[in-house]
């Protein structure tokens, strides 16, 4: 039977169960708030929200797989194209696009056009270190990793901190090699 | 510049046009970023109750900001200043809004006067959470009753709210009831307002 053909970002969305994005910015909201005042340095809530992602991330990408019909993607521009026309449709309900391809197709950007994290946000003067949607970030990394990636995944521009758009920069480290603990013809 | 094809930037957030809030994210989304919530909070406790508390704070504060927005996209910056209107007010609008229906049940308690529940049988949080049985009486609903806590302190209702599995007889799953003990001066000006 051949493979059933990878289903668009749009379909996915519209076919699963789906929430309010307003209780899904405040929720994340609740959360930052709750790890500021938990851990006190700035730093350390990127740290942790980047955790938090990364921990979503592994457990998210089957998910990804079982809807998506993606099967194995033939290099890293393929898989940075699923992650913004499918990853974050299908999740978030935004379209992302990919640019600024280093000469070797090791490194790129994903551009969100949208982002429902941060609706309602605006960083306080204390908080001018905080990376907001660092979960964000998290997540890929997680994601990717899964699927033998190791990745650095960066912000580079973020509209909480005056820039004109949110710009995540995925690099790819090394491509972890596959292993088989089984036999193929058992 | 509107239509220069740029998202204008480090504007005042109140000079935005406020959403509709028709947006929406997918379930497994949140459910992710939910269960993240519980297992850092889970972290950072060392007790049931504590964890509970944790979470009906972090609840508190989506609360508080519902009430906020509910009041001014859709009520014209009024707000229910009587009984039935606020708990019709949590019931109907601002879960309608959350979890996208109203809320199965909204009863009066038969025993105090001053206690008041709503229940969900498939209440949106609960949705992918099995309890491990060594934590008792958990429930992650305590996130939804400082939601509900956090709307009617807000509107100038204090009350205790707490969340509690209640078995339904035909049903595999219990349902979860969030209980509302209003505080007394909440009732004696009730009274007063007769």
């Amino acid at each position: 039977m051949a493979p059933a053909a990878p289903r668009s970002g749009e379909a996915i969305f519209s076919s699963v169960d789906r929430v309010n994005a307003e209780l899904f910015t405040l929720t994340y909201g609740a959360i930052v708030r709750q790890l500021l005042n938990d851990l006190e340095e700035v730093e350390e809530v990127n740290k942790q929200l980047d955790q938090m992602g990364y921990n979503i991330g592994i457990r998210l990408i089957d998910e990804f797989l079982a809807k998506s019909n993606v099967s194995r993607c033939v290099d890293f521009k393929e898989t940075a194209d699923m992650i913004a026309k499918v990853g974050f449709k299908m999740f978030l309900g935004v379209t992302a696009s990919v640019t600024k391809w280093d000469a070797d197709g090791s490194c790129c950007s994903i551009v969100l056009e949208e982002n429902p994290l941060v609706d309602f946000v605006e960083l306080p003067d204390t908080c001018q270190g905080l990376y907001y949607c660092n979960i964000l970030s998290g997540v890929i990394r997680g994601a990717l990793e899964m699927v033998a990636m190791k990745t650095e995944v960066t912000w580079i521009r973020d509209m909480l901190r005056g820039d004109d758009a949110y710009e995540l920069q995925v690099k790819l480290l090394s491509q972890l090699p596959e292993e088989y603990p089984y036999k193929d013809d058992e | 510049m509107i239509g220069a094809g740029k998202i204008k930037q480090y504007s005042n957030i109140l000079e935005k046009p406020l959403s509709k809030g028709k947006q929406e994210v997918s379930l497994s989304a949140f459910a992710f970023l939910f269960s993240e919530l519980v297992q850092y909070n889970q972290t950072q406790v060392d007790n049931i109750s504590e964890l509970e508390r944790r979470l009906e704070d972090a609840g508190y504060a989506v609360g508080a900001r519902v009430l906020e927005l509910l009041c001014h996209r859709d009520k014209g910056n009024r707000r229910e200043t009587r009984l039935l209107g606020i708990l019709s007010f949590v019931h109907s609008t601002v879960w309608k809004v959350l979890f996208g229906k109203v809320a199965d049940s909204l009863e009066k308690g038969t025993e105090h006067e001053d206690e008041y529940m709503i229940s969900e049988k498939d209440l949106l949080v609960n949705k992918f959470i099995s309890v491990p049985k060594d934590m008792g009486t958990f429930n992650c609903g305590a996130f939804v009753a400082g939601i509900v806590r956090g709307v009617l302190d807000g509107a100038g209702f204090p009350a205790v709210v707490t969340a509690h599995f209640v078995p339904m007889e035909g049903l595999q799953r219990p349902r979860t009831t969030i209980l509302i003990k209003f505080a007394e001066e909440v009732l004696q000006r009730e009274a007063r307002l007769g």
